[in-house]
């Protein structure tokens, strides 16, 4: 169901207001992460790449395709899990200690 | 079914998106952040994986181990220290998926492409190659493959601003008739060229501007492409990412009193190159042991890591000494530049993964007013973030850029590996305070000894 100009502009615009309001509360002690987190978010790029190269309409497009949805999976798994393996290391100070 | 489920999982997957970044806000629910992140990618391939032009999975498969298969050793072996090659890395990727599916889109529906749609392609196409060859370069300057110093040349500005001109004057012909496929590989190609030619003129210290940046453009690939596939999903995704990288770009920038222009533009730390030190002046040479007697009697001390400690790998000795001062009854705090080290935050995860807990680590705004409190400033591979020139001395370079207030405790230590300026080509009068220690070395082996001198002491 194709959309509007209109309701495309209006998701963006919202999604960008979300994401700054979101963002700027961020802790500057979690930048790194929040980079890495960003990353694999947007790494969502996969679903376009999959039905590129799952719909076989000519060699280029799925050559590409493949390629993107590699590119895409490796952020997708790379970015979650360094994203945890840095959160796991943040801890504060055990009492007593 | 299908026609109902695609279109819940994509909602869900947004609003998950969006939990999830709230939830990094703070360390204690950052990583259920993580978890709702990986839930609303889950859905989202779940949902697409469902997708009626799908006729084949073979080749989504071959990517999606490929892709794992680079993914996870990426992840799972990458030092802390290498986090900022990494983002640099995956800014690459990321990008790259987005041009090439730009790419796919343009040739396969050449005949059907209308201006609004041919726009956001010539977007995405324009961002996605530029930032892959960008973070390429980035990635090569981090990881000392290519130069870390600028590379300048005479009207190199107008050169560079010429390409990416020209690539969206060809783009923009083929808004107005999407058939010239000849013009095609051109953006694409002049695309490339400029991610190469916008990174050579900026040094390594710039890296923390430069990563953000990437990242924005990455996210705004992203959401081109949800334009193009009329897909809300990746529009969020994509808005998501771009904010962020928009954020932490504003927030460096400010660290270091500059703006965007200059940063992209500046070719910074070259201009001073010829201006070195009038007269020769002494600095005061110290050794472990007379440090160790000093830290050993004071009551606070505020420790100031930079990127040097990163090179050192040092952060596990530093939680050594950060052990034996605590075991003595002294307070000790880390005091972070926004811009210590080549990406947002590297210095955090660093002192995180020697074990140093969080709540140690206090920004700059906060840690500033506590200086004339301590008794030492430990300074270990920082530099420029802690020249007092930058208040006082407009003719410096650095002149504005809010600093650490390291000069106004009783004491200042600097752990550095010898009298080479910073990034910036200048001296740091720091050096020269009769109250300054200079403890030349390298920044591990120093504090190793200065560990092993307060067991003694």
């Amino acid at each position: 169901m194709p959309q509007t100009l209109e309701s495309a502009l209006f998701v963006f615009v919202l999604g960008t207001f979300v994401g700054l309001e979101v963002i700027r509360r961020v802790s500057p002690l979690l930048h790194t992460p929040l980079m890495s987190l960003t990353n694999a978010i947007s790494a969502i790029s996969l679903v376009g790449s999959i039905v590129i190269a799952g719909s076989e309409r000519s060699t280029l497009s799925t050559v590409l395709g493949t390629i993107a949805v590699t590119c895409s999976m490796a952020n997708v798994v790379g970015g979650f899990v360094i994203t945890d393996r840095m959160l796991r290391m943040f801890r504060k100070r055990e009492p007593g200690k | 079914m299908s026609t109902i489920f695609v279109p819940v999982t994509y909602l869900a997957a947004a609003v998950l998106f969006i939990l999830s970044l709230k939830w990094l806000a703070h360390p204690t629910t950052a990583r259920r952040g993580v978890t709702a992140g990986e839930i609303g990618m889950a859905l989202a391939i779940a949902g697409t994986l469902v997708h009626h032009e799908i006729v084949s999975y073979t080749w989504i498969l071959v990517g999606c181990v490929a892709g794992s298969a680079i993914g996870v050793p990426l992840a799972v072996f990458m030092p802390m220290t290498h986090v900022p090659q990494r983002t640099a890395l995956s800014h690459a990727l990321g990008a790259l998926a987005a041009a090439l599916v730009g790419t796919a889109e343009y040739y396969l529906r050449t005949d059907s492409l209308d201006a609004v749609t041919m726009t956001a392609l010539g977007l995405e196409v324009i961002l996605g190659y530029l930032t892959f060859t960008g973070s390429l370069m980035a990635f090569g300057k981090l990881q000392d493959l290519l130069p870390g110093r600028p590379l300048v040349y005479r009207g190199q500005n107008v050169v560079n601003l010429s390409l990416l001109a020209l690539a969206v004057a060809a783009a923009a012909y083929l808004v107005a008739d999407p058939g010239r496929t000849a013009l095609f590989p051109v953006v694409a190609g002049l695309s490339l060229l400029f991610g190469v030619v916008l990174i050579i003129p900026i040094g390594g210290a710039d890296m923390p501007t430069v990563i953000s940046l990437l990242n924005s453009y990455a996210g705004l690939s992203a959401a081109a492409m949800g334009f193009v596939l009329d897909n809300n999903l990746l529009i969020v995704a994509g808005a998501l990412d771009g904010s962020s990288g928009l954020i932490l770009s504003v927030i460096m920038c400010r660290a270091m009193n500059r703006s965007f222009t200059n940063v992209l533009f500046g070719g910074f730390g070259q201009m001073q190159a010829g201006a070195g030190p009038a007269e020769e002046r002494t600095v005061r040479r110290a050794t472990p042991e007379e440090a160790a007697v000093i830290l050993a009697a004071a009551s606070f001390v505020i420790i100031v890591p930079g990127y040097g400690m990163a090179v050192a790998q040092a952060q596990h000795k530093v939680r050594e000494l950060y052990d034996a001062l605590t075991r003595r009854g002294v307070e000790v705090k880390f005091a972070i530049h926004p811009v210590a080290g080549r990406m947002p935050g590297h210095m955090n995860v660093l002192l995180a993964e020697a074990d140093i807990p969080y709540d140690r680590m206090v920004e700059m705004e906060e840690i500033n007013p506590e200086f004339p409190r301590a008794d030492v400033a430990l300074v270990i591979g920082a530099n420029d973030v802690t020249n007092p020139a930058a208040r006082h001395d407009p003719s410096s370079p650095i002149y504005g850029m809010p600093i650490l207030d390291v000069d106004k405790s009783r004491t200042v230590m600097v752990i550095k590996r010898s009298m080479n300026p910073g990034f910036a080509g200048i001296d740091n009068e720091l050096y020269y305070m009769d109250k300054t220690m200079m403890l030349f070395g390298d920044a591990r082996a120093v504090v190793g000894e200065l560990v092993r001198e307060l067991a003694t002491a």
